[in-house]
């Protein structure tokens, strides 16, 4: 009756540090073994190759390993690899089949909303939850809840713009 | 130095996994355990045990008593429309905290468990930290203070307890629910779980080695009750507080019938300020009655340079929020 399910598999005996973990990520099933600490940030940039996700301060503070889990905006660099089993991950290669944009990362080139680039995918994964939760309602309230993405080269006005562009867009 | 992670199906399970090891730990949102865990290497741990799966997650209402799940998100709290409409100080409070990303990830009882975020605790190469290392000292007291308390400090620490929830739980009498390896529920006010650093900063709260918050229970505040949460940062958002307080007044024509005020940015636990309550109970809603309320609030600091300053900014913040909320202030 009270019971922890061990994680099983090979690597899951009983005091180890190491797991089989079933990732499924932007529709696709990856099966990983790794150690328990690897972080969902690094499991899809260095074990399935998705670099679109980037590792900025690696500790919760800047927003750019932000991707969406179950549809809601997480940090994946806070978030274990393990902790992600049986649920969906979505990172930027997800976000558009082919060659299409999503009108985000489309809205995103049209405003020059990005200097360097590095907070990019985080930005525009953030900014894509942000539509689903609706808090586009004005500029302040793109700004208050785009908080968890720092971009040190200081594109705010232009991503703002990018946002509130694809918002108009999606109400009209 | 690595840890093997197991998750759990259940509360006794997960509790009795916990308590059978005393180097292993839960593992909830992870926001504030796996950057000490996994980044800093200030705690460590033989086993994560992954409760993000037990079924303690959603609000119910019983009368005027919400209970909280502790698995609940913060984003999902303050989502809740009964929170919007009886404890805007709780909404206010949980959407003044963090961004959104780690209020889709940190839960309520993680919230309330969270470790601070003095950088001499979080910076294994400082060797004086009486939290970390008891004994060692405090870095902290004479080196760079900004982010740090002045009340139920000392010189053996002056750690913030840094969440706003808890600040706004704490005003409204809280409750939190426990389960223990022993099998009964403990239910504690959230004002008793904390413990005031002393002489042992390594003592944070009343919790056993394996003991689960399972819910929290918040009283909602009268219909007609006014309540709001003031949160004074060094940059406009994501930012935690200087200062910060949580109040809720019961108005009768001009007078104030009941108060409850919390205070944030300034102590080593969530701060309750009863004794401003008591003076506003009966007053006059004049900044003069707040003014008074706040001096009454901030009473005997401990404060180091770097902290001075929020002796008036703390007192500047309790007048402001009941300006606000009494709207003597626009």
């Amino acid at each position: 009756m009270s019971e922890a399910i061990l994680v099983t598999g090979a690597a899951g005996s009983v005091g180890s540090t190491v797991v089989d973990v079933e990732l499924a990520v932007n529709g696709a099933t990856r099966q990983l073994t790794l150690d328990c600490a690897v972080t969902l940030l690094d499991a899809l940039r260095e074990h399935l190759q998705l670099v679109g996700t980037k590792k900025g301060c690696d500790q919760g503070a800047c927003g750019a390993c932000t991707v969406l889990l179950d549809g809601k905006r997480v940090l994946s660099c806070l978030t274990l690899a393990a902790q992600c089993e049986g649920r969906q991950v979505t990172t930027i290669e997800g976000l558009a089949p082919g060659a299409e944009l999503h009108p985000l990362q489309a809205a995103f080139l049209r405003h020059d909303a990005f200097q360097c680039g590095y907070c990019t995918a985080g930005q525009i994964m953030s900014a894509v939850a942000l539509l689903e939760e609706g808090r586009t309602r004005s500029d302040a309230e793109i700004r208050e809840f785009m908080s968890g993405n720092l971009c040190r080269c200081g594109a705010y006005p232009n991503i703002v713009a990018a946002i509130r562009d694809v918002a108009a867009t999606r109400s009209a | 130095m690595g840890f093997e992670y197991v998750r759990a199906s259940d509360v006794a399970g997960a509790v009795a996994m916990v308590s059978a090891d005393p180097e292993a730990s839960f593992l909830a949102g992870g926001t504030t355990h796996l950057d000490l865990l996994v980044k800093d290497a200030v705690i460590t741990t033989s086993r994560v045990v992954d409760i993000t799966r037990l079924p303690l997650r959603g609000v119910t209402r019983a009368g005027d008593v919400l209970r909280v799940g502790a698995l609940t998100t913060m984003e999902e709290l303050a989502a809740e429309q009964v929170v919007a409409e009886r404890l805007p100080v709780l909404r206010e409070a949980l959407l003044a905290g963090a961004s959104p990303q780690l209020r889709n990830m940190a839960t309520i009882g993680g919230n309330l468990l969270q470790r601070t975020r003095c950088r001499y605790f979080r910076d294994r190469a400082v060797a004086a930290c009486n939290k970390r290392a008891p004994g060692s000292g405090c870095a902290a007291v004479t080196q760079i203070a900004r982010m740090h308390a002045i009340l139920g400090a000392s010189e053996h620490c002056i750690a913030l307890h840094a969440s706003d929830l808890c600040v706004a739980l704490a005003a409204l009498d809280a409750i939190v629910t426990v389960q223990g390896p022993r099998g009964a529920e403990r239910r504690i006010p959230l004002t008793e779980l904390y413990v005031v650093p002393g002489d042992r900063p390594n003592v944070e709260n009343v919790l056993e080695h394996g003991e689960l918050i399972t819910h929290v229970e918040v009283p909602l505040l009268p219909v007609g009750a006014r309540s709001g949460y003031l949160k004074v940062r060094d940059r406009a958002s994501y930012e935690f507080a200087l200062t910060s307080a949580a109040a809720a007044v019961v108005m009768n024509g001009d007078t104030i019938e009941q108060a409850r005020l919390g205070l944030g940015g300034v102590g080593t636990v969530p701060w309750r300020a009863r004794e401003a309550e008591a003076l506003l109970t009966g007053a006059p809603a004049t900044v003069a009655s707040f003014r008074a309320a706040a001096e009454a609030a901030i009473e005997n600091p401990y404060v180091v340079p770097g902290t001075a300053f929020k002796v008036e900014l703390a007192k500047r913040t309790i007048v402001r929020v009941l300006e606000t909320i009494c709207e003597l202030r626009s």
